[in-house]
């Protein structure tokens, strides 16, 4: 191993983030100079971390064999684009991005809370700190996977190259937005680590964390999109979501992060379900440390597992800490998470989002469940058996349809509690508007044939309205007060109320997106039929033409791809679906015409997406003619060569050519360039006779109804989260301390909660006397904690602890 | 009915739907979950069950005949005796020889048949070499 100056940043980085462990846990009872060490340690792990990645990025892009990972990721001929993005494709690459994004989210995390959670930040700090050296070490002692790695010299001159199947736009984003999501779950938990350890289990670490649950939550939502855009896209397959195990790995600790999202704000509002928020976010980060490991193991039957791999072992032996040390400290800390508070009311928006925790919590157990299944089953029974996409099917159908409907009852109640003539005024208008919807998919389209679908777009169509409603009923009470038009109303109300909007915006997204899976999984039409040019078939009531067959070659593929008409009476498109056979690269002109066909190949689909109907299709050639040609052009090149009587005489000049480069290595460059532009001219006249031959070929077709609205709903989704992550006004007053600033936060939430209210109460959420009981209630609350404000203010800020008693204190009845 | 027995009682109702999910999951997935086996366990193996079938395509045995493809596989260590294998319904990208694949299917007279639109291919490792297994 060469001590390059990579090398010497990673393990220094390594170094710093274990010093920030120390000297974190030597400040964790207050002395605030280690406190400062650890937070500028981990900048500058960092700041190193950084560093190491710029340079494995040069290496990328100015070709340097010398470094394994860019010899066995890149070539000279990867696009420039994809160049940058290899590193992510290699396992010590990754890595490195685990250990990098880890350390910028915590350096965020700590320069936000550098005034807050004096006692928590501590804890939190080595918990990130801790987990951030574990991956950095992984790199630097697990063998094999430091991305410094040098190949003994002398260096190669090309690399293998980046899988063609790889180099899909939505590829190089995908990885760094999964591998983002899982990393920014570790912040919500060492935070919540810290807060365990020293009993501040009130909603403070949950105010100072939740932004970054929430842009967890988006990357890995963005992530599993761009994954089934680029399934639905590049694999030539039509399909979206498969249950596989690595795409079951991302979606369990999706599922429960929204979970944990949504019962954070219990606790926030209500201070009630402390125990069942440790647990989410612990099962949250163990399952985001599952999908890392998922998909560097192995132990799964997966299109996804690459390969064997070191750190697998490693990564298991975290999950175990992690989850045996959590439900140690959980069950140490039973009685001060308990709290005597109940549910006031089962119309309340509290009791709903405890619904739909338990259908959240039960879909991801039962993809956990079918996922480690195949590992299940072989411990009980002794044999391997997996289970397939409809039994997965069968069990998350019915939960999502219910998940459906509460994504529209939930916003339609207000906190704590909703007398049942409001709950049925605001009910009134989503249910009738099911009720048509239900009535019109019934009488005219044969949506009844799928039960599940139909009651999955009625309980949409409730959730769509609902939510409709609520911004409806936001702007008219908005403009009752204000006026204005509805237009500056509703971007009044939205910018005002970002959490609360954005989240609804969300939930437009999640129905628009499970409106487009439903109707394209149940509704969809696929053929697969063979044609010859000339010949077409009917498909779902339109003309399909092979027109004829196209074909293109250069020195990395071969391209062969077919015309297609589509037409129904007047309406008429062409798609040109094609499929590419990659060469094996880092080889130029050594192998032969034949190795096009050997090597990789994917698909490049014809698609015409329309907002009812996508018209997907791709040709699967029939290659064995092609193959034929190709076998024949070498076996014909390597007679050539061997001269002999009949041999044209070109041949003999490029016998001759061969062998004097065989003679002198200088002359290699020359004869390998002629050889490669001799193949590429007899590969461009198999090309010509593929076309001209007019082979069958067979083609899928698939017409997919609404699927657009799938990918329409997941970018409205990212929106809403955007807004909700939005980072809104701060107060311009600059708090003092951390105690105060930890009132002064306490207090802006409170002062949040009594806004709602009012608006629950202006859009007629709230009844006249729920509302009394609920903003007088809210008041006094706002009161005990605004004495606590005063109560510091004059105090001061010398005495730390009982300042922080205070809010405590002052909740005791007077 | 005081309030304390009111919650222990729905607590016990909700504990018990729950319990009863879960075993009809479990159960049910015993029964609807199909055995994997390896090409050589397969050699032996009665017709007229299905299995979900992990092996490794042999390099240079696939043939494409008409709609159908042919080709072999052994398991996924190597060695061994190989299983000839048939399938037709859609091929993913990737397969070809040397790969890992899962088709769900069963024996038919010494032959793997298998179901349409099961071929599974693990896709092609990004850590291994693409030429060196052509």
């Amino acid at each position: 191993m060469t001590a390059s100056p990579g090398f010497f940043a990673l393990v220094l980085a390594f170094l710093t983030m274990v010093a920030a462990v120390v000297a974190a846990l030597l400040g964790r009872n207050g002395d605030e100079r280690w406190v400062l060490v650890s937070r500028r340690a981990v900048y500058a792990a960092c700041g190193l971390l950084t560093f190491c990645v710029v340079l494995i990025e040069i290496a990328f892009a100015t070709d340097n064999f010398s470094y394994k990972i860019v010899q066995e990721h890149s070539s000279i001929e990867t696009p420039n684009f994809y160049k940058l993005a290899a590193m992510w494709s290699s396992q010590e690459g990754s890595l490195l991005l685990w250990a990098w994004v880890l350390s910028i989210a915590s350096s965020l995390a700590l320069y936000s809370t550098r005034n807050k959670l004096r006692e928590i930040v501590p804890y939190a700090t080595a918990v990130m700190a801790g987990i951030a050296s574990f991956f950095t070490g992984l790199m630097l002692f697990a063998g094999g996977v430091n991305p410094f790695d040098k190949l003994p010299a002398p260096a190669p001159t090309d690399g293998i190259g980046l899988n063609p199947l790889l180099q899909h736009p939505s590829m190089m984003i995908h990885p760094p937005m999964l591998y983002s999501g899982y990393v920014a779950f570790t912040i919500p938990f060492a935070f919540a680590i810290g807060a365990l350890i020293t009993r501040k289990i009130d909603a403070s670490w949950i105010r100072a964390t939740r932004r970054f649950a929430l842009i967890a939550w988006t990357f890995l939502g963005f992530g599993l999109l761009l994954g089934a855009r680029w399934s639905y896209t590049e694999l030539g397959w039509g399909g979206y979501w498969a249950w596989d195990p690595v795409e079951n790995a991302a979606l369990m600790p999706w599922l429960i992060g929204t979970a944990f999202l949504h019962s954070i704000m219990v606790q926030e509002k209500r201070g009630m379900l402390k125990v069942w928020n440790a647990c989410l976010i612990v099962a949250t980060f163990s399952l985001a440390l599952l999908g890392t490991f998922l998909v560097r193991s192995g132990v799964l039957q997966s299109i996804h597992a690459f390969g064997d791999s070191t750190v697998g072992p490693y990564i298991l032996g975290l999950i175990a800490v992690v989850l045996v040390g959590s439900t140690v400290l959980i069950v140490s800390r039973l009685d001060d998470l308990r709290t005597p508070k109940r549910i006031d009311s089962l119309v309340s928006r509290e009791a709903v989002f405890i619904v739909n925790n338990l259908l959240l919590v039960a879909l991801c157990a039962t993809i956990f469940w079918g996922t480690f299944f195949p590992l299940i089953s072989e411990f009980f029974t002794g044999t391997k058996s997996s289970l397939a996409a409809p039994w997965f099917d069968r069990y998350t159908t019915p939960l999502a349809i219910l998940l459906v409907l509460f994504t529209g009852i939930g916003p339609l109640l207000a906190w704590r509690r909703v007398s049942w003539a409001t709950a049925k005024r605001v009910f009134v208008v989503p249910t009738i508007a099911a009720a048509a919807v239900g009535v019109a998919l019934a009488l005219f389209t044969d949506a009844l044939h799928k039960p599940w679908a139909f009651f999955l777009f009625v309980f949409a169509a409730f959730a769509l309205v609902g939510i409709g409603q609520e911004f409806w009923r936001g702007a008219a009470a908005r403009r009752k007060l204000r006026g204005g038009s509805m237009g500056s109303a509703l971007i009044a109300i939205v910018s005002r109320n970002r959490r609360r909007y954005g989240g609804y915006i969300v939930h437009v997204g999640v129905a628009v997106l499970l409106i487009g899976i439903a109707a394209s999984s149940s509704f969809q039409t696929k053929r697969d039929v063979d044609l010859r040019p000339g010949q077409s078939a009917v498909i779902d009531g339109r003309k399909v033409t092979y027109v004829r067959p196209t074909a293109k070659v250069d020195k990395l593929a071969f391209t062969a791809g077919a015309l297609l008409r589509v037409q129904k009476g007047e309406e008429s498109f062409t798609l040109h679906p094609t499929r590419n056979f990659y060469r094996p690269t880092g080889v130029p002109g050594a192998s032969g015409i034949a190795n096009y066909f050997a090597g990789e190949s994917d698909s490049n689909i014809g698609l015409k997406a329309g907002i009812a109907k996508d018209f997907w299709a791709a040709n699967q050639p029939n290659i064995a003619g092609l193959q034929h040609h190709a076998k024949a052009a070498d076996e014909g090149f390597a007679k050539c060569i061997r001269g002999g009587a009949g041999v044209p005489p070109q041949c003999r000049t490029i016998g001759a050519v061969m062998r004097a480069a065989l003679a002198n290595p200088r002359l290699r460059p020359q004869a390998l360039a002629r050889i490669e532009e001799l193949q590429l001219k007899t590969a461009e006249q198999i090309a010509a006779s593929y076309v001209a031959e007019g082979a069958p070929t067979t083609f899928r077709v698939i017409v997919n109804p609404l699927v657009t609205w799938m990918w329409i709903g997941g970018l409205i989704s990212l929106a809403g989260a955007l807004i909700a992550i939005w980072p809104a006004r701060r107060s311009r007053r600059t708090p003092v301390g951390a105690a105060e600033a930890e009132l002064e936060a306490l207090k802006e939430a409170k002062y949040r909660e009594i806004r709602d209210a009012e608006l629950d109460h202006a859009a007629g959420k709230l009844s006249d006397e729920d509302f009394a009981l609920l903003d007088a209630e809210l008041r006094k609350e706002a009161v005990e904690i605004l004495d606590g404000v005063n109560g510091n203010g004059s105090n001061g800020h010398a005495n730390g602890a009982s300042e922080r008693d205070a809010p405590e204190r002052s909740t005791e009845p007077v | 009915m005081d309030p304390q027995r009111k919650r222990k009682i729905r607590l016990i109702v909700a504990l018990g739907v729950a319990v009863l999910l879960a075993v009809a999951l479990i159960y049910t997935s015993f029964s609807a979950s199909t055995e994997a086996k390896e090409p050589s366990q397969l050699l032996t193996a009665a017709p007229g069950t299905s299995y979900d079938m992990t092996g490794k395509v042999v390099k240079g045995s696939v043939r494409h005949q008409g709609e159908e493809l042919r080709f072999r596989v052994v398991d996924r260590e190597g060695g061994g005796e190989s299983l000839p294998v048939t399938y037709s319904g859609t091929v993913p990208d990737p397969f070809r020889g040397g790969r890992e694949i899962v088709l769900t299917g069963e024996m038919e007279n010494g032959t793997f048949v298998g179901e349409r639109d099961t071929l599974v291919t693990k896709c092609p490792s990004k850590f291994t070499t693409s030429s060196n297994d052509s």
